[in-house]
Protein backbone atom coordinates (compact mmCIF):
# COMPACT_ATOMS: atom_id res chain seq x y z
CA UNK A 1 0.00 0.00 0.00
CA UNK A 2 2.69 2.25 1.27
CA UNK A 3 4.49 1.42 -2.20
CA UNK A 4 0.91 2.33 -4.19
CA UNK A 5 0.81 5.92 -2.57
CA UNK A 6 4.53 6.52 -3.13
CA UNK A 7 4.04 5.88 -7.25
CA UNK A 8 0.79 7.69 -7.48
CA UNK A 9 2.36 11.01 -5.22
CA UNK A 10 5.58 11.31 -7.61
CA UNK A 11 3.71 10.34 -10.89
CA UNK A 12 0.40 12.43 -10.31
CA UNK A 13 0.32 14.67 -7.78
CA UNK A 14 4.29 15.94 -7.15
CA UNK A 15 4.97 15.53 -10.85
CA UNK A 16 8.72 15.37 -11.14
CA UNK A 17 8.42 18.15 -14.10
CA UNK A 18 5.50 19.91 -13.71
CA UNK A 19 4.76 20.48 -9.59
CA UNK A 20 8.74 20.59 -9.06
CA UNK A 21 10.50 21.88 -12.19
CA UNK A 22 13.13 19.60 -12.40
CA UNK A 23 14.65 18.29 -15.68
CA UNK A 24 13.12 20.80 -17.59
CA UNK A 25 15.85 21.17 -19.86
CA UNK A 26 15.66 17.67 -21.69
CA UNK A 27 11.60 18.66 -21.01
CA UNK A 28 12.06 21.52 -23.47
CA UNK A 29 15.18 20.20 -25.31
CA UNK A 30 13.97 16.83 -26.51
CA UNK A 31 10.37 16.79 -26.59
CA UNK A 32 9.73 17.48 -29.84
CA UNK A 33 9.44 13.92 -31.23
CA UNK A 34 7.63 11.29 -29.29
CA UNK A 35 10.17 9.02 -30.73
CA UNK A 36 13.23 10.58 -28.88
CA UNK A 37 11.17 11.78 -26.17
CA UNK A 38 10.45 8.10 -25.00
CA UNK A 39 14.13 7.72 -25.88
CA UNK A 40 15.06 10.01 -23.41
CA UNK A 41 12.60 8.45 -20.71
CA UNK A 42 14.17 5.13 -20.82
CA UNK A 43 17.23 7.09 -20.02
CA UNK A 44 16.60 8.65 -17.49
CA UNK A 45 14.60 5.75 -15.61
CA UNK A 46 17.83 3.45 -16.03
CA UNK A 47 19.95 6.10 -14.45
CA UNK A 48 17.62 7.60 -11.68
CA UNK A 49 17.49 4.08 -10.63
CA UNK A 50 20.58 3.05 -10.65
CA UNK A 51 22.13 6.41 -9.23
CA UNK A 52 19.38 6.30 -6.53
CA UNK A 53 20.61 3.14 -5.51
CA UNK A 54 24.53 3.59 -5.34
CA UNK A 55 23.84 7.15 -3.49
CA UNK A 56 21.49 6.35 -0.91
CA UNK A 57 24.22 3.45 0.00
CA UNK A 58 26.77 6.20 0.08
CA UNK A 59 24.40 8.44 2.15
CA UNK A 60 23.79 6.05 4.40
CA UNK A 61 26.80 4.00 4.88
CA UNK A 62 29.61 6.53 4.31
CA UNK A 63 28.37 10.00 4.74
CA UNK A 64 26.38 9.73 7.73
CA UNK A 65 28.67 7.52 9.87
CA UNK A 66 31.87 9.62 9.19
CA UNK A 67 29.97 12.40 9.67
CA UNK A 68 30.68 14.43 6.58
CA UNK A 69 27.37 14.89 5.03
CA UNK A 70 28.25 18.30 3.99
CA UNK A 71 30.11 16.11 0.91
CA UNK A 72 26.62 15.13 -0.17
CA UNK A 73 26.40 17.50 -3.19
CA UNK A 74 29.92 16.97 -4.44
CA UNK A 75 29.75 12.87 -4.19
CA UNK A 76 26.64 12.76 -5.42
CA UNK A 77 27.20 14.55 -8.61
CA UNK A 78 30.52 12.70 -9.16
CA UNK A 79 28.71 9.41 -8.88
CA UNK A 80 26.10 10.22 -11.34
CA UNK A 81 28.91 11.33 -13.99
CA UNK A 82 30.85 8.56 -13.39
CA UNK A 83 27.83 6.28 -13.27
CA UNK A 84 26.64 7.23 -16.30
CA UNK A 85 29.90 6.76 -18.12
CA UNK A 86 29.96 3.29 -16.79
CA UNK A 87 26.67 2.56 -17.90
CA UNK A 88 27.58 4.23 -21.38
CA UNK A 89 30.61 1.60 -21.59
CA UNK A 90 28.34 -1.78 -20.76
CA UNK A 91 25.54 -0.74 -22.38
CA UNK A 92 28.08 -0.58 -25.51
CA UNK A 93 29.88 -4.13 -25.13
CA UNK A 94 26.67 -5.73 -23.32
CA UNK A 95 22.96 -5.05 -25.37
CA UNK A 96 24.21 -3.13 -28.20
CA UNK A 97 20.68 -2.56 -29.43
CA UNK A 98 19.49 -0.72 -26.26
CA UNK A 99 22.91 1.38 -26.66
CA UNK A 100 21.49 2.39 -29.98
CA UNK A 101 18.39 3.45 -28.73
CA UNK A 102 19.54 5.25 -25.59
CA UNK A 103 23.19 5.91 -26.71
CA UNK A 104 22.67 9.99 -27.55
CA UNK A 105 21.00 10.70 -24.46
CA UNK A 106 23.28 9.20 -21.69
CA UNK A 107 25.71 12.39 -21.97
CA UNK A 108 22.78 14.88 -21.45
CA UNK A 109 21.58 13.01 -18.37
CA UNK A 110 24.76 13.77 -16.04
CA UNK A 111 23.27 17.76 -16.40
CA UNK A 112 19.52 16.54 -15.93
CA UNK A 113 18.69 17.72 -12.85
CA UNK A 114 15.73 15.53 -12.16
CA UNK A 115 18.56 12.71 -11.38
CA UNK A 116 20.12 14.53 -8.88
CA UNK A 117 17.40 16.37 -7.19
CA UNK A 118 15.81 12.54 -7.38
CA UNK A 119 18.46 11.07 -5.10
CA UNK A 120 18.94 14.32 -3.50
CA UNK A 121 14.83 13.64 -2.26
CA UNK A 122 15.22 10.45 -1.80
CA UNK A 123 17.15 10.61 0.98
CA UNK A 124 15.37 13.48 2.86
CA UNK A 125 14.85 12.80 6.79
CA UNK A 126 11.13 13.62 6.46
CA UNK A 127 10.87 11.19 4.34
CA UNK A 128 12.58 8.20 5.82
CA UNK A 129 12.52 6.09 2.95
CA UNK A 130 14.08 2.57 3.20
CA UNK A 131 16.27 1.46 0.49
CA UNK A 132 13.15 -0.35 -1.12
CA UNK A 133 10.82 2.56 -0.96
CA UNK A 134 13.91 4.49 -2.38
CA UNK A 135 13.79 2.32 -5.66
CA UNK A 136 9.89 2.68 -5.83
CA UNK A 137 10.37 6.55 -6.02
CA UNK A 138 13.09 6.61 -8.36
CA UNK A 139 11.19 4.51 -10.68
CA UNK A 140 8.26 6.19 -10.05
CA UNK A 141 9.60 9.57 -10.73
CA UNK A 142 11.13 8.42 -13.71
CA UNK A 143 7.39 7.25 -15.10
CA UNK A 144 6.34 10.53 -13.96
CA UNK A 145 9.14 12.18 -16.15
CA UNK A 146 8.30 9.89 -19.04
CA UNK A 147 4.59 10.48 -18.91
CA UNK A 148 4.55 14.35 -18.71
CA UNK A 149 7.27 14.40 -21.80
CA UNK A 150 5.72 12.13 -23.64
CA UNK A 151 2.32 14.11 -23.11
CA UNK A 152 4.03 17.06 -24.56
CA UNK A 153 5.72 15.69 -27.30
CA UNK A 154 2.48 14.50 -28.88
CA UNK A 155 0.73 18.45 -28.22
CA UNK A 156 3.97 19.98 -29.44
CA UNK A 157 4.12 17.38 -33.07
CA UNK A 158 0.27 19.28 -33.37
CA UNK A 159 2.05 22.19 -32.19
CA UNK A 160 4.05 22.76 -35.25
CA UNK A 161 1.34 22.81 -37.53
CA UNK A 162 -0.75 25.42 -35.62
CA UNK A 163 -0.99 29.01 -37.06
CA UNK A 164 0.92 30.45 -33.94
CA UNK A 165 1.42 34.27 -33.57
CA UNK A 166 5.15 34.96 -34.77
CA UNK A 167 6.59 36.03 -31.95
CA UNK A 168 5.34 32.94 -29.58
CA UNK A 169 6.40 30.52 -32.40
CA UNK A 170 9.06 27.76 -30.45
CA UNK A 171 9.60 28.42 -27.11
CA UNK A 172 7.29 30.59 -25.77
CA UNK A 173 4.46 28.58 -26.96
CA UNK A 174 5.60 25.31 -25.67
CA UNK A 175 5.97 27.14 -22.34
CA UNK A 176 2.77 28.18 -22.73
CA UNK A 177 1.62 25.24 -23.27
CA UNK A 178 3.48 23.30 -20.75
CA UNK A 179 1.87 25.47 -18.18
CA UNK A 180 -2.34 24.56 -19.49
CA UNK A 181 -0.64 21.13 -18.80
CA UNK A 182 0.41 21.91 -15.05
CA UNK A 183 -3.27 23.40 -14.68
CA UNK A 184 -4.28 19.60 -15.83
CA UNK A 185 -1.89 18.13 -13.47
CA UNK A 186 -2.96 20.30 -10.31
CA UNK A 187 -6.38 18.39 -10.77
CA UNK A 188 -4.86 15.99 -9.12
CA UNK A 189 -3.39 17.70 -5.88
CA UNK A 190 -4.67 16.17 -2.33
CA UNK A 191 -5.18 12.55 -4.15
CA UNK A 192 -2.73 11.23 -1.64
CA UNK B 1 34.84 42.64 -28.01
CA UNK B 2 35.32 45.28 -25.54
CA UNK B 3 34.91 44.44 -21.43
CA UNK B 4 31.68 46.72 -21.43
CA UNK B 5 30.01 44.85 -24.05
CA UNK B 6 30.97 41.50 -22.51
CA UNK B 7 30.29 42.55 -19.66
CA UNK B 8 26.40 43.99 -20.52
CA UNK B 9 25.52 40.61 -22.87
CA UNK B 10 24.24 38.80 -20.40
CA UNK B 11 21.24 41.17 -19.91
CA UNK B 12 19.06 41.83 -23.02
CA UNK B 13 21.01 40.11 -25.65
CA UNK B 14 22.45 36.98 -24.65
CA UNK B 15 19.80 37.28 -21.78
CA UNK B 16 20.74 33.24 -19.91
CA UNK B 17 17.03 32.53 -19.38
CA UNK B 18 14.95 34.14 -21.77
CA UNK B 19 17.15 34.30 -24.90
CA UNK B 20 19.65 30.84 -24.07
CA UNK B 21 17.17 29.01 -22.35
CA UNK B 22 19.93 28.18 -19.50
CA UNK B 23 19.05 27.09 -16.13
CA UNK B 24 15.16 27.45 -16.91
CA UNK B 25 14.90 24.10 -13.57
CA UNK B 26 15.84 27.61 -10.82
CA UNK B 27 14.33 30.23 -13.07
CA UNK B 28 10.94 28.73 -12.85
CA UNK B 29 11.20 26.28 -9.63
CA UNK B 30 12.11 29.43 -6.86
CA UNK B 31 10.37 32.76 -8.57
CA UNK B 32 7.38 32.56 -6.34
CA UNK B 33 8.38 36.01 -5.26
CA UNK B 34 11.32 38.62 -6.67
CA UNK B 35 12.67 37.85 -3.31
CA UNK B 36 13.31 34.23 -3.86
CA UNK B 37 14.36 34.70 -7.79
CA UNK B 38 16.64 37.65 -6.37
CA UNK B 39 18.34 35.23 -4.02
CA UNK B 40 18.62 32.75 -6.24
CA UNK B 41 19.86 34.75 -8.80
CA UNK B 42 22.98 36.09 -6.81
CA UNK B 43 23.79 32.78 -5.25
CA UNK B 44 23.99 31.54 -8.92
CA UNK B 45 26.01 35.03 -9.58
CA UNK B 46 28.37 33.98 -6.84
CA UNK B 47 29.08 30.42 -8.15
CA UNK B 48 29.70 31.32 -11.64
CA UNK B 49 32.23 34.12 -11.17
CA UNK B 50 34.12 31.91 -8.55
CA UNK B 51 34.19 28.76 -11.21
CA UNK B 52 34.77 31.07 -14.04
CA UNK B 53 38.15 32.08 -11.87
CA UNK B 54 38.96 28.84 -11.04
CA UNK B 55 38.92 27.56 -14.12
CA UNK B 56 40.52 29.98 -15.90
CA UNK B 57 43.45 29.84 -13.63
CA UNK B 58 43.52 26.35 -13.39
CA UNK B 59 42.63 25.89 -17.47
CA UNK B 60 46.32 24.34 -18.89
CA UNK B 61 47.25 22.56 -15.45
CA UNK B 62 44.43 19.89 -16.19
CA UNK B 63 44.44 17.60 -19.54
CA UNK B 64 41.85 18.33 -21.66
CA UNK B 65 39.84 14.64 -21.11
CA UNK B 66 39.21 15.08 -17.75
CA UNK B 67 38.12 18.63 -17.95
CA UNK B 68 34.43 18.46 -17.72
CA UNK B 69 34.54 16.19 -14.72
CA UNK B 70 37.28 18.75 -13.09
CA UNK B 71 34.79 21.49 -13.58
CA UNK B 72 31.89 19.68 -12.03
CA UNK B 73 34.31 19.34 -8.78
CA UNK B 74 35.24 22.90 -9.02
CA UNK B 75 31.63 24.10 -9.65
CA UNK B 76 30.35 21.47 -6.99
CA UNK B 77 33.02 23.18 -3.93
CA UNK B 78 31.42 26.68 -4.30
CA UNK B 79 27.93 24.95 -4.80
CA UNK B 80 28.47 23.23 -1.66
CA UNK B 81 30.08 26.82 0.05
CA UNK B 82 27.18 28.92 -0.70
CA UNK B 83 24.99 25.83 0.98
CA UNK B 84 26.56 26.31 4.32
CA UNK B 85 27.21 30.29 4.22
CA UNK B 86 23.46 30.21 3.22
CA UNK B 87 21.68 27.78 5.81
CA UNK B 88 23.84 29.81 8.41
CA UNK B 89 22.48 33.52 7.94
CA UNK B 90 19.53 33.80 5.66
CA UNK B 91 17.79 30.07 7.10
CA UNK B 92 14.46 31.67 5.90
CA UNK B 93 15.51 31.87 1.86
CA UNK B 94 17.03 28.55 2.16
CA UNK B 95 14.41 27.21 3.20
CA UNK B 96 12.10 28.60 0.28
CA UNK B 97 14.87 27.71 -2.10
CA UNK B 98 15.30 24.31 -0.64
CA UNK B 99 15.88 22.23 -3.42
CA UNK B 100 17.45 24.45 -6.36
CA UNK B 101 20.66 25.67 -3.47
CA UNK B 102 22.27 22.00 -4.23
CA UNK B 103 20.98 21.75 -7.75
CA UNK B 104 23.26 24.77 -8.45
CA UNK B 105 25.62 22.54 -9.43
CA UNK B 106 23.63 21.14 -12.61
CA UNK B 107 22.36 24.27 -13.76
CA UNK B 108 23.61 24.15 -17.45
CA UNK B 109 24.32 27.88 -17.73
CA UNK B 110 27.56 27.35 -14.93
CA UNK B 111 29.14 24.06 -16.90
CA UNK B 112 28.17 26.10 -20.10
CA UNK B 113 30.38 29.44 -19.28
CA UNK B 114 32.86 27.17 -17.97
CA UNK B 115 33.57 25.24 -20.83
CA UNK B 116 32.37 28.02 -23.68
CA UNK B 117 34.65 31.17 -22.31
CA UNK B 118 36.51 30.55 -18.80
CA UNK B 119 38.82 27.93 -20.48
CA UNK B 120 39.73 29.60 -23.04
CA UNK B 121 39.73 33.30 -22.03
CA UNK B 122 42.08 35.07 -19.48
CA UNK B 123 41.13 35.61 -15.95
CA UNK B 124 39.75 39.15 -16.19
CA UNK B 125 37.93 38.48 -19.05
CA UNK B 126 36.64 35.35 -17.05
CA UNK B 127 35.19 37.37 -13.51
CA UNK B 128 33.70 40.20 -15.84
CA UNK B 129 32.07 37.32 -18.03
CA UNK B 130 30.69 35.34 -14.89
CA UNK B 131 29.52 38.31 -13.28
CA UNK B 132 27.58 39.74 -16.51
CA UNK B 133 26.07 36.63 -17.24
CA UNK B 134 25.50 35.94 -13.69
CA UNK B 135 23.62 39.21 -13.10
CA UNK B 136 21.60 38.51 -16.13
CA UNK B 137 20.48 35.57 -15.17
CA UNK B 138 19.62 37.49 -11.64
CA UNK B 139 18.15 40.18 -13.68
CA UNK B 140 15.72 37.66 -15.27
CA UNK B 141 14.49 35.49 -12.13
CA UNK B 142 13.87 38.74 -10.71
CA UNK B 143 11.58 40.36 -13.28
CA UNK B 144 10.09 36.83 -13.72
CA UNK B 145 9.60 36.63 -9.77
CA UNK B 146 7.89 40.23 -9.78
CA UNK B 147 5.66 39.40 -12.64
CA UNK B 148 4.73 36.07 -10.50
CA UNK B 149 4.45 38.24 -7.04
CA UNK B 150 2.30 41.52 -8.44
CA UNK B 151 -0.33 38.72 -10.57
CA UNK B 152 -0.47 36.31 -7.86
CA UNK B 153 -0.55 37.61 -4.56
CA UNK B 154 -0.54 41.67 -5.04
CA UNK B 155 2.50 42.59 -3.67
CA UNK B 156 6.43 43.30 -4.80
CA UNK B 157 9.08 42.61 -2.38
CA UNK B 158 6.74 41.76 -0.01
CA UNK B 159 5.19 44.72 -0.17
CA UNK B 160 1.28 44.58 -0.62
CA UNK B 161 -0.11 46.96 -2.70
CA UNK B 162 -3.75 45.19 -3.63
CA UNK B 163 -6.40 44.62 -1.37
CA UNK B 164 -7.48 40.44 -0.92
CA UNK B 165 -5.78 37.76 -2.84
CA UNK B 166 -4.54 37.93 -6.55
CA UNK B 167 -4.80 35.33 -8.90
CA UNK B 168 -3.37 32.36 -6.94
CA UNK B 169 -2.36 30.32 -10.60
CA UNK B 170 0.45 32.63 -11.24
CA UNK B 171 2.22 31.77 -7.18
CA UNK B 172 1.67 28.02 -8.61
CA UNK B 173 3.67 25.94 -11.06
CA UNK B 174 1.44 26.97 -14.02
CA UNK B 175 2.12 30.49 -14.13
CA UNK B 176 5.52 29.68 -14.07
CA UNK B 177 5.40 28.02 -16.71
CA UNK B 178 2.53 30.95 -18.97
CA UNK B 179 4.99 34.21 -17.26
CA UNK B 180 7.65 32.73 -18.51
CA UNK B 181 6.06 31.55 -22.00
CA UNK B 182 4.98 35.70 -22.14
CA UNK B 183 8.13 36.83 -20.70
CA UNK B 184 10.47 35.39 -23.68
CA UNK B 185 8.74 37.37 -27.04
CA UNK B 186 8.64 40.56 -24.86
CA UNK B 187 12.20 40.23 -24.15
CA UNK B 188 13.28 39.71 -28.01
CA UNK B 189 11.19 42.62 -28.39
CA UNK B 190 13.48 44.90 -26.12
CA UNK B 191 16.87 43.05 -28.13
CA UNK B 192 15.17 44.12 -30.98
CA UNK B 193 14.78 47.85 -29.94
CA UNK B 194 18.36 47.85 -28.50
CA UNK B 195 19.73 46.53 -32.14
Amino acid sequence: MEYILIIIGAVFVNNIVLAQFLGICPYMGVSSRVSTSIGMSGAVMFVMTLATIVTFLIYNYILVPFNITFLQTISYILVISSLVQMVEIILKKVSPALFQALGIFLPLITTNCAILGVTLLAVREDYGFSLMEGIVFAIANALGFALTIILFAGIREHLDLMDVPKGMRGAPAALVVAGILALAFMGFAGLV
Amino acid sequence: MSQWKNFSKGFIRENPVFILLLGLCPALGVTSSAVNGLGMGLATTFVLVMSNIVVSLIKDLIPAKVRIPSFIVVIASFVTIVHLVMEAYVPALFEALGLFIPLIVVNCLVMGRAEAFASKKDTGSAIIDGLGMGLGFALALTVLGGVREVLGSGSLFGFPFIEGDGMLVFVLAPGAFIAMGYLIPLNNMLKKKTE
